[in-house]
């Protein structure tokens, strides 16, 4: 039965978030609440010497502020600030722990008070006296120091040696400056103060349960019970996986007065968590005259923190799509004094793909094919790493629908060869490959003899529309009306989930609604064998159904009884089962999500400034549960993408340490008139191996290769290939 | 509950700006409000109005996410002292929907999903209400133009320019 699985629902939160009533975690208002203001460290490296908090103090309103030095107890082993998605090498940052200075932007003290204006003009009073030590934070500067960290695809046959004696060959390094994930709500918390030892933790996270557990843990002595709740979260990325300092500097502010209080980071204070490391991409490639790849050498030198090792799978992808058999990987980290990289939409994909889509289009320039057909001629039908089939892999569909789409087929080859008045135009294209994961989600349905269901799991809703395919699937399993199930998510008492992130949350949350329901099928089957003349008495779970608010046989659909006619007799108000849906551990199959992405720009010939007029993304990922809100993920991927191509980056001064554009107005995001036409295309791509409901999700997918399309784009249009980005006009005109 | 916690008295304490008191009607009421000259309209909302639909993004008038309507002009209200606004109408997200009917905007966002997280969705509709007021836009493009200064990082700006365009041929 599938009623609404497939179609485009409107988000079942559509109306809490167009009339302001979602409340996100800076919204939960309580009377005689307490703000909080952090001082940052204006150092990267060194040590408090002195911290004078004496004219804070004196302020009127100021309730106390907290320093290393002056602050509830706190956990002292390192385990107990490890989250669950924490790197596993390092020690992770204590938040206000001790003098140590590691990162600039650091809070060093925090300030409460009655309001949050005074909370703020008594930070700008502490005085810090610091012990300033030599620090790095220049990447091309420690190229010296790069280690290389083990990754699990292995090398196949002598790269070097292929790519010294292939036909053609194309060499260059390409660049990603350091990328922030800049949602747009600010990172908040809002703690409660229940009495007795509880406190209701309002967060903005990725993870409630994986936040209740840190805090647990750091915690452990003072407070016996934390709950997390994040009903709605104003965007993430990756952002909130881990939780953030201010989470565990708003519960020492409860703890220190005993009440409530709230913690709003500024713009700038979130340029101190964690972001995209700036990473250099070493492609070789060695071809045959043919267009078949000879040799793939992959090289990433990515960044991490000085007491963390953070690092993801840049340099891999190539194995997933295209055949070569002779390939060498080499994943390198520099370590700096700055905070710890951290996942960011597409983690080592958006950026290794980006390298390897442009080496590949250069190739192309060299082998002169075209690029889409270079492509085509390298295409694996296995994954090359592991050197397995797919369940699925439907990327010729990609190609093909998305070349149709774009009108692929009328591009003159030569560079500089399109134009549109005063303006170079330029198509580029380049591939897409993300990983199809799940992971172990379990979810409540209380069940009412009305025909009403609540659903409950604790996954989080990060804009990603979780609310609204929980809903799609409940109503199918159920049999229900969507309008009679309402689902409540984000809340670290309900049934567990993983933090939200790397695109598992549609797959695992559906199966574990779709398994739950399943039960309560099997419940109502019970009730309905006992009733004497049962039409459905010797009906066993697989035959029959929840449809039209009746458990029907699916044999003859005039064996059915109706769910409330059930609940009466067995003398039930409401039927509520729990489970944890865990997925079969196959390691016979590869599997990936895919996508071909096309791109039109504009150029200004005699300014060099670049639009995106057009792109189209095509993109195969298994069953898409509700193409309206997948359809905007995928086309938000591609502003991501876009903002990757042409905006973002975040500059530093080496002189201080320190990031010269930590605002949204200087850090530059794509806004309106950046975004043109961006068509989505979701190839058919039936998949009964993935999983049963053949779900493989799309968070990240949409901007993994855009920045290459763009890329290869602009070289089209101009003939001037930029492979640092962004690629702004200076460069473009240097 | 949360008890109040007493701190010492301060010897020679640094005084804060007195609050004065503003008169504002917000979505249709008047309301009575004591602030302080550095309290800006959007904490004034927030905090002291419990009217929390209207977002902060950046506290610099840089995001839009705290766009309401001022005397039916679109304005930044982190980057507006409330008692500039003495006297003032305001109107913010909570007060655009009529005896439980949405705002055609609203609907319009609803209808082309014109937002993911939703967190810039308040200042993006205020905006787009602004926007019709100024009868300015024509085009999509000068739709996009002119609703550049709200940024969406979940990246709905195409939805956004179709749910306007829905709203301004119903309107
Ligand atoms: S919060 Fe006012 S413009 Fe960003
Ligand atoms: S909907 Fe998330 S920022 Fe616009």
């Amino acid at each position: 039965m599938t009623a609404y699985i497939g179609t485009p629902a409107s988000r079942i939160d559509g109306r809490a978030k167009v009339t302001g009533e979602a409340r996100y975690a800076a919204d939960f208002n309580e009377q005689n609440l307490v703000y909080g203001a952090v001082v940052a460290s204006t150092i990267p490296k060194g040590r408090i010497k002195h911290i004078d908090v004496s004219q804070a103090l004196r302020v009127a309103g100021v309730l106390k502020v907290l320093t290393h030095q002056d602050r509830p107890q706190m956990a002292a082993d390192d385990d107990a600030y490890k989250d669950d998605v924490a790197p596993e090498e390092g020690s992770p940052y204590r938040p206000l722990y001790d003098d140590k200075i590691l990162f600039n932007g650091q809070p060093l003290a925090l300030v409460l008070a009655d309001d949050w204006e005074t909370a703020r003009f008594a930070a700008t009073l502490v005085q810090v006296d610091y012990d300033a030590a030599p620090y790095v934070t220049d990447l091309q500067a420690q190229l010296s120091t790069a280690y290389v960290v083990p990754k699990p695809e292995k090398p196949r046959g002598d790269a070097a040696k292929a790519y010294a004696a292939a036909q053609v060959r194309h060499e260059a390094e390409y660049f990603i400056p350091t990328e922030y994930h800049n949602p747009m709500e600010l990172f908040a918390s809002t703690v409660h103060v229940d009495g007795a030892g509880k406190l209701t933790v309002y967060d903005k996270t990725q993870g409630v349960q994986n936040v209740q557990g840190y805090l647990s843990k750091i915690f452990a002595g003072s407070v016996q019970e934390f709950r997390v709740i994040s009903p709605f979260v104003g965007g993430a990325f990756g952002a909130g996986l881990r939780p953030q300092y201010q989470v565990v500097l708003t519960v020492l502010g409860a703890l220190a007065l005993d009440r409530s209080v709230r913690l709003v980071l500024t713009r700038q204070q979130m340029y101190a968590l964690g972001y995209r490391p700036a990473t250099i991409e070493r492609l070789a490639l060695g071809a045959n005259a043919d267009g078949t790849l000879a040799a793939i050498n992959h090289e990433a030198i990515a960044v991490t923190s000085q007491f963390e090792e953070f690092s993801r799978n840049d340099t891999g992808w190539s194995g997933l799509l295209y055949k070569s058999p002779n390939t060498k990987f080499v994943h390198k980290l520099v370590r700096l004094d700055v905070p710890t990289s951290s996942d960011m939409r597409a983690p080592g994909a958006a950026t290794g793909v980006y390298a390897l889509e442009s080496a590949m289009d250069e190739l192309a320039v060299a082998l002169d094919i075209d690029p889409l057909e270079l492509r085509l001629r390298c295409y694996s039908d296995r994954d090359q790493n592991e050197n397995l089939p797919y369940t699925s892999k439907a990327l010729h569909e990609c190609y093909r629908q998305g070349a149709d789409a774009f009108g692929w087929s009328q591009r003159n080859p030569k560079p500089r060869s399109m134009r549109d008045g005063a303006d170079l135009v330029g198509w580029g294209m380049a591939t897409g490959v993300w990983e199809a994961l799940q992971m172990p989600v379990a979810a409540r349905i209380v069940l009412t003899a009305n025909g009403h269901a609540e659903v409950s799991c604790a996954a989080s809703d990060i804009g990603t529309g979780t609310y609204t395919i929980v809903a799609q699937v409940a109503a199918d399993k159920l049999g229900l009306p969507i309008e009679n199930i309402s689902v409540k998510l984000a809340d670290s008492t309900l049934p567990q989930a993983p933090v939200e992130g790397g695109s598992w949350m549609a797959a695992s949350a559906s199966h574990a609604v779709a398994s739950v329901a399943d039960d309560i099928r099997d419940e109502l089957l019970k009730l309905a064998k006992a009733v004497s003349g049962s039409p459905l008495a010797g009906a066993a779970g697989a035959d029959v159904t929840l449809a039209g608010g009746r458990l029907v046989s699916r044999k003859d659909a005039g064996r059915a009884m109706s769910i409330s006619d059930l609940m009466r007799h067995g003398g039930l108000d409401r039927m509520t089962k729990e489970k944890l849906n865990t997925f079969a551990q196959d390691h016979s199959h590869a599997r990936n999500t895919h996508s071909a992405i096309y791109a039109e720009v504009k150029v200004d010939e005699q300014l060099g400034v670049i639009r995106v007029t057009r792109v189209v993304s095509a993109v195969a990922a298994g069953r898409i549960l509700n193409p309206k809100t997948a359809g905007s993920q995928v086309m938000g991927s591609v502003v991501g993408g876009i903002g990757m191509a042409l905006h973002e980056e975040a500059v530093y001064d080496h002189a201080f340490g320190r990031i010269m554009n930590a605002n949204v107005a200087e850090y530059h995001m794509p806004v309106n008139a950046d975004v043109h036409d961006i068509k989505v295309i979701f190839v058919d791509e039936p998949d009964d191996q993935v999983n049963p409901l053949g779900i493989k999700g799309v968070g990240e997918i949409g901007i993994v290769g855009v920045a290459a399309a763009i890329a290869n784009a602009v070289y089209h249009a101009t003939g001037k290939r930029v492979r640092d980005l962004p690629i702004t006009l200076d460069k473009l005109k240097a | 509950m949360a008890r109040a916690t007493a701190r010492e008295p301060v010897q020679d304490p640094i005084p804060i700006p007195e609050k004065i008191s503003i008169q504002i009607t917000v979505n249709g009421k008047a309301t009575e409000l004591k602030v302080a000259p550095w309290t800006t309209l959007l904490d004034a909302l927030r905090d002291r109005l419990d009217l929390t639909g209207t977002k902060k993004g950046c506290d610099h008038g840089q995001c839009g996410a705290c766009t309401v309507l001022v005397d039916g002009r679109r304005i930044v209200s982190c980057l507006t002292l409330a008692v500039m606004k003495d006297g003032a109408q305001i109107v913010t997200v909570e007060g655009l929907a009529k005896d439980g009917e949405l705002h055609p905007v609203q609907q319009a966002f609803i209808d082309h999903d014109a937002f993911q997280c939703g967190y810039c969705t308040p200042g993006q509709i205020c905006s787009a209400v602004g926007l019709l007021a100024e009868g300015k836009a024509k085009s999509a493009d000068e739709i996009r133009e002119l609703m550049s200064g709200n940024i969406c990082r979940c990246g709905a700006y195409p939805n956004i320019v179709a749910a306007i365009q829905q709203a301004m041929g119903r309107s």
